[in-house]
Protein backbone atom coordinates (compact mmCIF):
# COMPACT_ATOMS: atom_id res chain seq x y z
CA UNK A 1 0.00 0.00 0.00
CA UNK A 2 1.73 3.45 -1.20
CA UNK A 3 -0.12 5.37 0.75
CA UNK A 4 1.69 4.78 3.69
CA UNK A 5 5.05 5.97 2.22
CA UNK A 6 6.21 8.76 0.70
CA UNK A 7 8.17 9.25 -2.52
CA UNK A 8 11.51 8.44 -0.66
CA UNK A 9 10.22 5.38 1.15
CA UNK A 10 9.80 7.28 4.53
CA UNK A 11 6.81 6.48 6.61
CA UNK A 12 4.05 9.12 6.03
CA UNK A 13 1.65 7.11 8.14
CA UNK A 14 1.25 3.53 9.74
CA UNK A 15 -1.79 1.43 8.15
CA UNK A 16 -0.69 -1.76 7.63
CA UNK A 17 2.34 -4.10 7.94
CA UNK A 18 2.37 -5.24 4.78
CA UNK A 19 5.01 -4.90 2.49
CA UNK A 20 6.98 -2.76 4.51
CA UNK A 21 10.24 -2.62 3.19
CA UNK A 22 12.97 -4.77 5.93
CA UNK A 23 14.96 -2.05 6.69
CA UNK A 24 11.98 0.33 7.44
CA UNK A 25 10.39 -2.66 9.60
CA UNK A 26 14.14 -2.80 11.88
CA UNK A 27 14.37 0.86 11.37
CA UNK A 28 11.18 1.24 13.29
CA UNK A 29 12.20 -1.50 16.29
CA UNK A 30 15.61 0.21 16.23
CA UNK A 31 14.15 3.70 17.32
CA UNK A 32 11.75 1.83 19.50
CA UNK A 33 14.75 0.49 21.14
CA UNK A 34 16.51 3.63 21.78
CA UNK A 35 13.19 4.73 23.17
CA UNK A 36 13.01 2.27 25.60
CA UNK A 37 15.59 4.18 27.43
CA UNK A 38 13.75 6.87 28.06
CA UNK A 39 11.47 5.51 30.79
CA UNK A 40 14.48 4.79 32.52
CA UNK A 41 15.56 8.08 32.89
CA UNK A 42 14.26 10.38 36.24
CA UNK A 43 11.79 12.41 33.86
CA UNK A 44 10.58 9.96 31.27
CA UNK A 45 9.32 12.70 28.64
CA UNK A 46 11.40 13.37 25.34
CA UNK A 47 10.55 17.05 23.92
CA UNK A 48 10.59 15.79 20.55
CA UNK A 49 6.97 16.45 19.70
CA UNK A 50 6.50 19.41 21.95
CA UNK A 51 3.33 21.77 20.59
CA UNK A 52 1.95 19.08 18.08
CA UNK A 53 -1.52 17.36 18.65
CA UNK A 54 -2.30 13.87 18.43
CA UNK A 55 -5.95 12.87 18.66
CA UNK A 56 -7.12 9.09 19.69
CA UNK A 57 -10.32 8.32 17.52
CA UNK A 58 -11.47 5.14 18.80
CA UNK A 59 -14.51 4.13 17.16
CA UNK A 60 -14.26 0.85 18.90
CA UNK A 61 -13.85 0.30 22.58
CA UNK A 62 -9.95 -0.22 23.73
CA UNK A 63 -8.44 0.11 27.36
CA UNK A 64 -4.87 -1.42 26.13
CA UNK A 65 -4.06 0.12 22.90
CA UNK A 66 -5.71 3.72 23.64
CA UNK A 67 -3.79 3.74 27.42
CA UNK A 68 -0.31 2.90 25.64
CA UNK A 69 -0.53 5.16 22.39
CA UNK A 70 -2.00 8.04 24.89
CA UNK A 71 1.44 7.32 27.03
CA UNK A 72 3.39 7.36 24.13
CA UNK A 73 2.06 10.31 23.04
CA UNK A 74 2.44 12.17 26.39
CA UNK A 75 6.28 10.93 26.21
CA UNK A 76 6.55 12.50 23.50
CA UNK A 77 5.71 15.58 25.00
CA UNK A 78 2.65 16.17 22.55
CA UNK A 79 -1.14 16.99 23.42
CA UNK A 80 -3.82 13.96 23.35
CA UNK A 81 -7.06 13.94 22.84
CA UNK A 82 -9.24 10.82 23.38
CA UNK A 83 -12.36 10.60 21.33
CA UNK A 84 -14.74 7.87 22.04
CA UNK A 85 -16.75 8.17 18.68
CA UNK A 86 -19.13 5.08 19.76
CA UNK A 87 -21.01 7.44 22.21
CA UNK A 88 -20.22 11.23 20.34
CA UNK A 89 -21.42 12.62 16.73
CA UNK A 90 -21.51 9.83 14.45
CA UNK A 91 -24.71 8.97 16.36
CA UNK A 92 -26.10 12.40 15.83
CA UNK A 93 -26.09 11.53 11.92
CA UNK A 94 -22.23 13.16 11.14
CA UNK A 95 -20.44 11.59 8.66
CA UNK A 96 -16.73 10.56 9.13
CA UNK A 97 -15.72 12.99 6.43
CA UNK A 98 -17.58 15.84 8.79
CA UNK A 99 -15.84 14.71 11.65
CA UNK A 100 -12.31 14.68 9.98
CA UNK A 101 -12.84 18.44 8.40
CA UNK A 102 -13.96 19.84 11.99
CA UNK A 103 -11.03 18.21 14.10
CA UNK A 104 -8.41 19.26 11.30
CA UNK A 105 -9.67 22.46 12.10
CA UNK A 106 -8.53 22.18 15.36
CA UNK A 107 -5.25 21.81 14.13
CA UNK A 108 -4.72 18.87 15.02
CA UNK A 109 -1.03 16.87 13.45
CA UNK A 110 -2.18 12.90 14.02
CA UNK A 111 -4.97 10.79 14.22
CA UNK A 112 -4.66 7.33 15.81
CA UNK A 113 -7.73 5.23 15.01
CA UNK A 114 -9.51 1.98 15.82
CA UNK A 115 -12.12 0.90 13.75
CA UNK A 116 -14.50 -1.77 13.52
CA UNK A 117 -14.16 -1.68 9.54
CA UNK A 118 -11.08 -3.29 6.88
CA UNK A 119 -9.81 -0.14 5.46
CA UNK A 120 -11.58 2.64 7.88
CA UNK A 121 -7.85 4.03 8.63
CA UNK A 122 -7.10 4.09 4.82
CA UNK A 123 -9.78 5.82 3.89
CA UNK A 124 -9.20 8.33 6.78
CA UNK A 125 -5.75 8.45 4.97
CA UNK A 126 -6.80 9.50 2.04
CA UNK A 127 -8.97 12.05 2.74
CA UNK A 128 -6.43 13.64 6.01
CA UNK A 129 -5.44 17.01 5.00
CA UNK A 130 -1.54 17.10 4.19
CA UNK A 131 1.05 16.76 6.65
CA UNK A 132 -2.17 15.17 9.50
CA UNK A 133 -0.58 11.51 9.85
CA UNK A 134 -2.43 8.59 10.33
CA UNK A 135 -1.48 5.75 12.82
CA UNK A 136 -3.82 2.59 12.19
CA UNK A 137 -4.84 1.19 16.22
CA UNK A 138 -6.89 -1.88 14.52
CA UNK A 139 -9.21 -2.05 11.62
CA UNK A 140 -11.92 -4.66 11.42
CA UNK A 141 -10.42 -8.05 10.47
CA UNK A 142 -7.80 -6.37 8.53
CA UNK A 143 -4.36 -4.93 10.47
CA UNK A 144 -3.05 -3.98 13.98
CA UNK A 145 0.29 -2.91 12.88
CA UNK A 146 1.77 -1.11 15.65
CA UNK A 147 0.55 -4.78 17.99
CA UNK A 148 2.67 -6.63 15.34
CA UNK A 149 5.37 -4.47 15.56
CA UNK A 150 5.51 -4.31 19.12
CA UNK A 151 5.08 -7.90 18.95
CA UNK A 152 8.42 -8.65 16.42
CA UNK A 153 10.09 -6.15 19.13
CA UNK A 154 9.39 -8.09 22.15
CA UNK A 155 10.47 -11.51 19.81
CA UNK A 156 13.21 -9.38 18.79
CA UNK A 157 14.05 -8.41 22.66
CA UNK A 158 14.13 -11.88 24.28
CA UNK A 159 15.63 -13.77 21.48
CA UNK A 160 17.58 -11.96 19.52
CA UNK A 161 17.56 -12.28 15.86
CA UNK A 162 14.49 -13.74 13.97
CA UNK A 163 16.25 -15.84 11.24
CA UNK A 164 16.87 -18.45 12.60
CA UNK A 165 12.94 -18.66 14.71
CA UNK A 166 10.58 -21.03 14.93
CA UNK A 167 6.87 -18.80 15.65
CA UNK A 168 3.53 -20.30 16.08
CA UNK A 169 0.88 -18.13 15.95
CA UNK A 170 -2.46 -20.06 17.87
CA UNK A 171 -6.25 -19.36 17.50
CA UNK A 172 -8.60 -17.54 15.19
CA UNK A 173 -6.38 -16.88 12.63
CA UNK A 174 -9.07 -16.11 10.49
CA UNK A 175 -10.92 -13.16 12.02
CA UNK A 176 -7.76 -11.56 13.34
CA UNK A 177 -5.92 -8.75 12.56
CA UNK A 178 -3.07 -9.17 14.86
CA UNK A 179 -2.24 -12.29 13.28
CA UNK A 180 -2.64 -10.95 9.69
CA UNK A 181 -0.14 -8.06 11.12
CA UNK A 182 1.89 -9.93 12.67
CA UNK A 183 2.34 -12.50 9.33
CA UNK A 184 3.27 -9.91 7.27
CA UNK A 185 5.74 -7.83 9.88
CA UNK A 186 7.68 -11.21 10.74
CA UNK A 187 8.04 -11.84 7.12
CA UNK A 188 9.52 -8.43 6.19
CA UNK A 189 11.90 -9.32 8.73
CA UNK A 190 13.06 -12.28 8.07
CA UNK A 191 11.48 -14.27 11.06
CA UNK A 192 12.42 -18.65 9.97
CA UNK A 193 9.13 -20.25 10.24
CA UNK A 194 5.61 -19.12 10.82
CA UNK A 195 3.10 -21.46 11.98
CA UNK A 196 -0.43 -20.75 12.00
CA UNK A 197 -2.27 -23.26 14.44
CA UNK A 198 -6.06 -23.33 14.28
CA UNK A 199 -9.30 -25.55 13.81
CA UNK A 200 -10.21 -25.99 10.30
CA UNK A 201 -13.11 -23.63 10.72
CA UNK A 202 -10.55 -20.83 11.50
CA UNK A 203 -7.93 -20.98 8.69
CA UNK A 204 -8.13 -18.45 6.54
CA UNK A 205 -7.85 -19.54 2.70
CA UNK A 206 -4.72 -18.98 1.17
CA UNK A 207 -2.28 -18.12 3.88
CA UNK A 208 0.31 -20.40 3.09
CA UNK A 209 0.86 -18.15 0.39
CA UNK A 210 2.26 -16.13 2.50
CA UNK A 211 4.65 -18.55 3.80
CA UNK A 212 3.23 -19.68 6.65
CA UNK A 213 2.76 -23.49 7.44
CA UNK A 214 -0.98 -24.38 8.68
CA UNK A 215 -1.48 -27.23 11.57
CA UNK A 216 -4.61 -28.01 12.86
CA UNK A 217 -2.97 -30.50 15.46
CA UNK A 218 -1.64 -28.35 18.16
CA UNK A 219 1.05 -30.48 19.77
CA UNK A 220 2.04 -30.79 16.09
CA UNK A 221 2.69 -27.41 15.86
CA UNK A 222 3.93 -26.21 18.63
CA UNK A 223 7.18 -29.06 18.14
CA UNK A 224 10.12 -26.95 18.80
CA UNK A 225 8.92 -24.07 18.39
CA UNK A 226 10.93 -20.60 19.75
CA UNK A 227 7.81 -18.45 20.18
CA UNK A 228 3.96 -19.13 20.94
CA UNK A 229 1.74 -16.60 19.99
CA UNK A 230 -1.57 -16.80 21.58
CA UNK A 231 -4.34 -15.01 20.19
CA UNK A 232 -7.77 -14.10 22.51
CA UNK A 233 -10.83 -16.03 21.09
CA UNK A 234 -13.29 -13.08 20.26
CA UNK A 235 -16.81 -14.56 22.26
CA UNK A 236 -18.80 -13.00 19.90
CA UNK A 237 -17.49 -15.43 16.81
CA UNK A 238 -18.02 -18.56 19.11
CA UNK A 239 -21.82 -17.57 18.85
CA UNK A 240 -21.52 -17.78 15.13
CA UNK A 241 -21.13 -22.15 14.97
CA UNK A 242 -17.52 -21.85 14.00
CA UNK A 243 -16.35 -23.44 17.15
CA UNK A 244 -19.19 -25.30 19.90
CA UNK A 245 -17.96 -24.57 22.85
CA UNK A 246 -14.98 -22.30 25.25
CA UNK A 247 -14.47 -25.69 27.13
CA UNK A 248 -13.90 -27.51 23.13
CA UNK A 249 -11.71 -24.75 22.39
CA UNK A 250 -9.24 -24.62 25.34
CA UNK A 251 -8.67 -28.94 25.39
CA UNK A 252 -7.92 -28.79 21.96
CA UNK A 253 -5.64 -25.49 21.21
CA UNK A 254 -5.63 -24.29 25.01
CA UNK A 255 -2.05 -23.67 26.09
CA UNK A 256 -1.45 -25.70 29.38
CA UNK A 257 2.48 -26.61 30.76
CA UNK A 258 2.00 -29.90 29.01
CA UNK A 259 1.71 -28.79 25.80
CA UNK A 260 4.22 -25.81 26.58
CA UNK A 261 6.80 -28.96 27.02
CA UNK A 262 6.53 -29.64 23.36
CA UNK A 263 8.13 -26.26 22.57
CA UNK A 264 11.80 -25.43 22.63
CA UNK A 265 13.11 -25.63 26.52
CA UNK A 266 13.33 -21.58 26.14
CA UNK A 267 9.98 -20.94 24.30
CA UNK A 268 8.36 -17.53 25.61
CA UNK A 269 4.72 -16.95 25.38
CA UNK A 270 2.89 -14.33 23.82
CA UNK A 271 -0.76 -12.84 24.04
CA UNK A 272 -2.06 -9.76 22.50
CA UNK A 273 -4.06 -9.32 25.74
CA UNK A 274 -6.65 -9.29 27.39
CA UNK A 275 -6.11 -12.92 28.08
CA UNK A 276 -9.01 -15.21 28.46
CA UNK A 277 -7.92 -17.22 31.13
CA UNK A 278 -9.26 -20.90 30.70
CA UNK A 279 -10.05 -20.56 27.16
CA UNK A 280 -6.67 -19.39 25.44
CA UNK A 281 -4.29 -19.93 28.25
CA UNK A 282 -4.07 -21.93 31.00
CA UNK A 283 -3.83 -19.20 34.08
CA UNK A 284 -0.05 -21.21 34.95
CA UNK A 285 1.25 -20.40 31.62
CA UNK A 286 -0.37 -16.94 31.22
CA UNK A 287 1.64 -16.01 34.64
CA UNK A 288 4.41 -18.64 34.17
CA UNK A 289 8.00 -18.04 33.67
CA UNK A 290 8.04 -18.15 30.19
CA UNK A 291 5.44 -15.30 29.56
CA UNK A 292 6.45 -12.05 28.02
CA UNK A 293 2.60 -11.18 28.46
CA UNK A 294 3.35 -7.71 30.77
CA UNK A 295 6.79 -6.77 28.65
CA UNK A 296 4.76 -6.74 25.61
CA UNK A 297 2.56 -4.09 27.42
CA UNK A 298 5.69 -1.68 28.43
CA UNK A 299 7.16 -2.32 24.79
CA UNK A 300 4.49 -1.15 23.34
CA UNK A 301 4.72 2.27 24.47
CA UNK A 302 8.26 2.98 23.13
CA UNK A 303 6.93 1.22 19.51
CA UNK A 304 4.03 3.63 19.56
CA UNK A 305 6.89 6.35 20.46
CA UNK A 306 9.22 5.28 17.34
CA UNK A 307 6.09 4.85 15.27
CA UNK A 308 4.68 8.45 16.25
CA UNK A 309 8.23 10.63 15.63
CA UNK A 310 8.43 8.94 12.21
CA UNK A 311 5.29 9.87 10.61
CA UNK A 312 5.39 12.85 12.25
CA UNK A 313 8.76 13.37 11.73
CA UNK A 314 9.23 16.01 8.62
CA UNK A 315 11.31 14.19 5.56
CA UNK A 316 13.11 17.50 5.25
CA UNK A 317 14.64 18.06 1.12
CA UNK A 318 17.29 15.46 1.12
CA UNK A 319 18.37 12.78 3.84
CA UNK A 320 22.02 15.09 4.93
CA UNK A 321 24.77 12.24 5.03
CA UNK A 322 25.50 12.69 8.54
CA UNK A 323 23.70 14.97 10.83
CA UNK A 324 26.77 16.48 12.94
CA UNK A 325 27.44 18.06 9.55
CA UNK A 326 23.88 19.54 9.38
CA UNK A 327 24.22 21.43 12.86
CA UNK A 328 27.57 20.08 14.87
CA UNK B 1 36.44 17.72 -4.43
CA UNK B 2 39.70 17.91 -2.23
CA UNK B 3 40.71 16.11 1.12
CA UNK B 4 42.99 16.17 3.90
CA UNK B 5 43.50 14.98 7.15
CA UNK B 6 43.89 16.15 10.68
CA UNK B 7 46.24 15.03 13.17
CA UNK B 8 43.54 13.43 16.15
CA UNK B 9 46.25 12.65 18.99
CA UNK B 10 47.25 16.68 19.39
CA UNK B 11 44.27 17.71 19.76
CA UNK B 12 43.15 15.04 22.36
CA UNK B 13 46.30 16.08 24.56
CA UNK B 14 45.46 19.51 24.08
CA UNK B 15 41.73 18.42 25.60
CA UNK B 16 43.04 16.67 28.24
CA UNK B 17 45.83 19.46 29.52
CA UNK B 18 42.59 22.07 29.35
CA UNK B 19 40.07 19.87 31.39
CA UNK B 20 42.68 18.68 34.24
CA UNK B 21 43.68 22.76 34.66
CA UNK B 22 39.53 23.46 33.96
CA UNK B 23 39.27 20.66 37.22
CA UNK B 24 41.85 21.62 38.90
CA UNK B 25 40.43 25.68 38.83
CA UNK B 26 36.82 24.52 40.33
CA UNK B 27 38.14 21.39 42.84
CA UNK B 28 34.54 20.07 42.14
CA UNK B 29 35.14 15.99 43.01
CA UNK B 30 36.04 13.36 40.00
CA UNK B 31 34.14 14.07 37.30
CA UNK B 32 31.97 12.30 35.04
CA UNK B 33 32.42 12.14 31.12
CA UNK B 34 29.22 11.82 29.20
CA UNK B 35 29.67 11.71 24.75
CA UNK B 36 27.19 12.76 22.68
CA UNK B 37 26.32 10.02 20.07
CA UNK B 38 28.41 9.06 17.48
CA UNK B 39 31.63 10.95 17.52
CA UNK B 40 30.94 12.80 20.60
CA UNK B 41 31.38 9.00 22.92
CA UNK B 42 34.54 8.13 20.81
CA UNK B 43 36.16 11.65 21.77
CA UNK B 44 34.59 10.94 25.57
CA UNK B 45 36.06 7.46 25.52
CA UNK B 46 39.76 8.18 24.47
CA UNK B 47 39.64 11.35 26.93
CA UNK B 48 38.07 8.81 29.47
CA UNK B 49 41.52 7.22 28.97
CA UNK B 50 43.77 10.01 29.90
CA UNK B 51 42.56 11.82 32.50
CA UNK B 52 42.30 8.60 33.91
CA UNK B 53 38.40 8.92 35.18
CA UNK B 54 36.87 6.16 37.27
CA UNK B 55 33.56 6.09 37.09
CA UNK B 56 31.59 4.24 33.72
CA UNK B 57 31.44 6.65 30.62
CA UNK B 58 27.52 7.84 30.22
CA UNK B 59 26.57 8.18 26.60
CA UNK B 60 23.77 10.45 25.15
CA UNK B 61 21.38 10.47 21.99
CA UNK B 62 20.22 13.71 21.53
CA UNK B 63 17.97 12.96 18.83
CA UNK B 64 15.11 13.30 20.68
CA UNK B 65 15.50 16.96 21.79
CA UNK B 66 16.61 18.39 18.51
CA UNK B 67 14.97 21.68 17.20
CA UNK B 68 14.53 20.25 13.54
CA UNK B 69 12.30 17.28 13.85
CA UNK B 70 8.96 18.93 12.51
CA UNK B 71 11.30 19.81 9.50
CA UNK B 72 14.22 16.66 9.07
CA UNK B 73 12.43 13.72 10.94
CA UNK B 74 14.63 11.39 12.99
CA UNK B 75 17.71 10.42 11.52
CA UNK B 76 18.46 6.83 10.39
CA UNK B 77 20.45 5.26 13.57
CA UNK B 78 19.23 6.73 16.46
CA UNK B 79 20.87 5.32 19.06
CA UNK B 80 20.32 5.05 22.76
CA UNK B 81 21.48 6.95 25.74
CA UNK B 82 23.02 4.75 28.64
CA UNK B 83 23.52 6.83 31.68
CA UNK B 84 24.44 4.67 34.50
CA UNK B 85 25.05 6.59 37.07
CA UNK B 86 23.51 9.75 39.00
CA UNK B 87 24.32 13.11 37.37
CA UNK B 88 22.76 14.98 40.80
CA UNK B 89 25.66 16.98 42.30
CA UNK B 90 28.42 16.19 40.13
CA UNK B 91 31.01 17.55 37.34
CA UNK B 92 30.20 16.31 34.24
CA UNK B 93 32.15 16.95 30.84
CA UNK B 94 29.43 16.81 28.29
CA UNK B 95 32.19 15.68 25.34
CA UNK B 96 31.33 16.21 21.36
CA UNK B 97 33.46 16.03 18.42
CA UNK B 98 32.62 19.36 16.01
CA UNK B 99 30.39 21.90 17.84
CA UNK B 100 29.32 24.25 15.03
CA UNK B 101 26.03 25.90 15.43
CA UNK B 102 25.60 24.98 19.17
CA UNK B 103 22.24 23.21 18.20
CA UNK B 104 23.36 19.87 18.94
CA UNK B 105 24.83 20.69 22.07
CA UNK B 106 21.66 23.13 23.25
CA UNK B 107 19.99 19.67 22.65
CA UNK B 108 22.55 17.66 24.58
CA UNK B 109 22.03 19.97 27.83
CA UNK B 110 18.65 19.36 27.56
CA UNK B 111 18.72 15.92 27.43
CA UNK B 112 21.55 15.86 30.34
CA UNK B 113 19.28 17.27 32.42
CA UNK B 114 16.48 14.59 31.90
CA UNK B 115 18.61 12.85 34.04
CA UNK B 116 18.96 15.18 37.05
CA UNK B 117 20.46 18.15 38.40
CA UNK B 118 24.75 18.11 37.38
CA UNK B 119 26.60 20.68 39.82
CA UNK B 120 28.40 21.84 36.46
CA UNK B 121 28.79 20.93 33.11
CA UNK B 122 31.80 21.64 31.15
CA UNK B 123 31.31 21.30 27.42
CA UNK B 124 34.89 19.61 25.60
CA UNK B 125 35.08 19.30 21.87
CA UNK B 126 37.68 18.84 19.37
CA UNK B 127 37.03 20.88 17.15
CA UNK B 128 35.44 24.56 17.44
CA UNK B 129 34.14 25.04 13.98
CA UNK B 130 32.80 28.69 13.83
CA UNK B 131 29.03 29.96 12.82
CA UNK B 132 27.27 29.79 16.00
CA UNK B 133 23.67 30.02 15.88
CA UNK B 134 23.33 29.86 19.36
CA UNK B 135 25.18 31.91 22.77
CA UNK B 136 26.87 28.67 23.59
CA UNK B 137 30.11 28.06 23.78
CA UNK B 138 32.95 24.80 24.65
CA UNK B 139 34.95 25.36 27.70
CA UNK B 140 37.67 23.87 26.24
CA UNK B 141 38.28 22.64 22.50
CA UNK B 142 40.78 20.92 20.81
CA UNK B 143 41.34 23.18 17.76
CA UNK B 144 39.84 26.28 16.68
CA UNK B 145 39.17 26.49 12.22
CA UNK B 146 37.22 28.81 10.95
CA UNK B 147 35.76 27.10 7.77
CA UNK B 148 33.85 27.72 4.55
CA UNK B 149 30.33 26.23 4.66
CA UNK B 150 31.47 23.96 1.35
CA UNK B 151 34.04 22.57 3.95
CA UNK B 152 32.70 19.50 5.35
CA UNK B 153 34.44 18.39 8.58
CA UNK B 154 33.69 14.24 10.03
CA UNK B 155 35.34 12.62 12.51
CA UNK B 156 35.27 8.79 11.53
CA UNK B 157 35.98 6.00 14.09
CA UNK B 158 36.04 4.64 16.61
CA UNK B 159 39.84 3.02 15.99
CA UNK B 160 41.54 4.49 14.92
CA UNK B 161 40.34 7.95 15.40
CA UNK B 162 40.65 10.41 12.16
CA UNK B 163 39.24 13.49 11.05
CA UNK B 164 38.99 14.73 7.57
CA UNK B 165 38.31 17.83 6.18
CA UNK B 166 36.39 17.69 2.61
CA UNK B 167 36.28 20.82 0.54
CA UNK B 168 33.59 20.51 -2.45
CA UNK B 169 34.63 22.13 -5.59
CA UNK B 170 33.38 25.97 -5.35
Amino acid sequence: MSVQLDAQGNLRHLLTTEGLPRELLTRILDTAGSFSGVIGKSVKKVPLLRGRTIINLFFEPSTRTRTTFELAAQRLSADVLNIDVASSSTSKGESLLDMLRNLEAMQCDAFVVRHADSGAAEFIARHAAPGVAVVNAGDGRHAHPTQALLDAFTIRHEKGALEPLTIAIVGDILHSRVARSQIHALRGLGAGEIRAIAPRTLQPRGIEQLGVRLYEDMDAGLEGADVVIMLRLQRERMRGALLPSEGEFFSRYGLTEQRLERTHPQAIVMHPGPVNRGVELDPRVADGPRSVILQQVTNGIAVRMAVMSMVLGGQGEAAPASIEEVAG
Amino acid sequence: MSERELDVPPLLERMAAGLTRELERRDGGPPILVGVHTGGVWVAQALHERLRARPPLGTLEVAFYRDDHATSGLKAAVRTSEVPFTVDGRTVILCDDIIHTGRTARAALNALFDYGRPAAVLLAVLVDRDARELPIQPDVCGECLELAARQRLKLHGPDPLRLTLEEASP
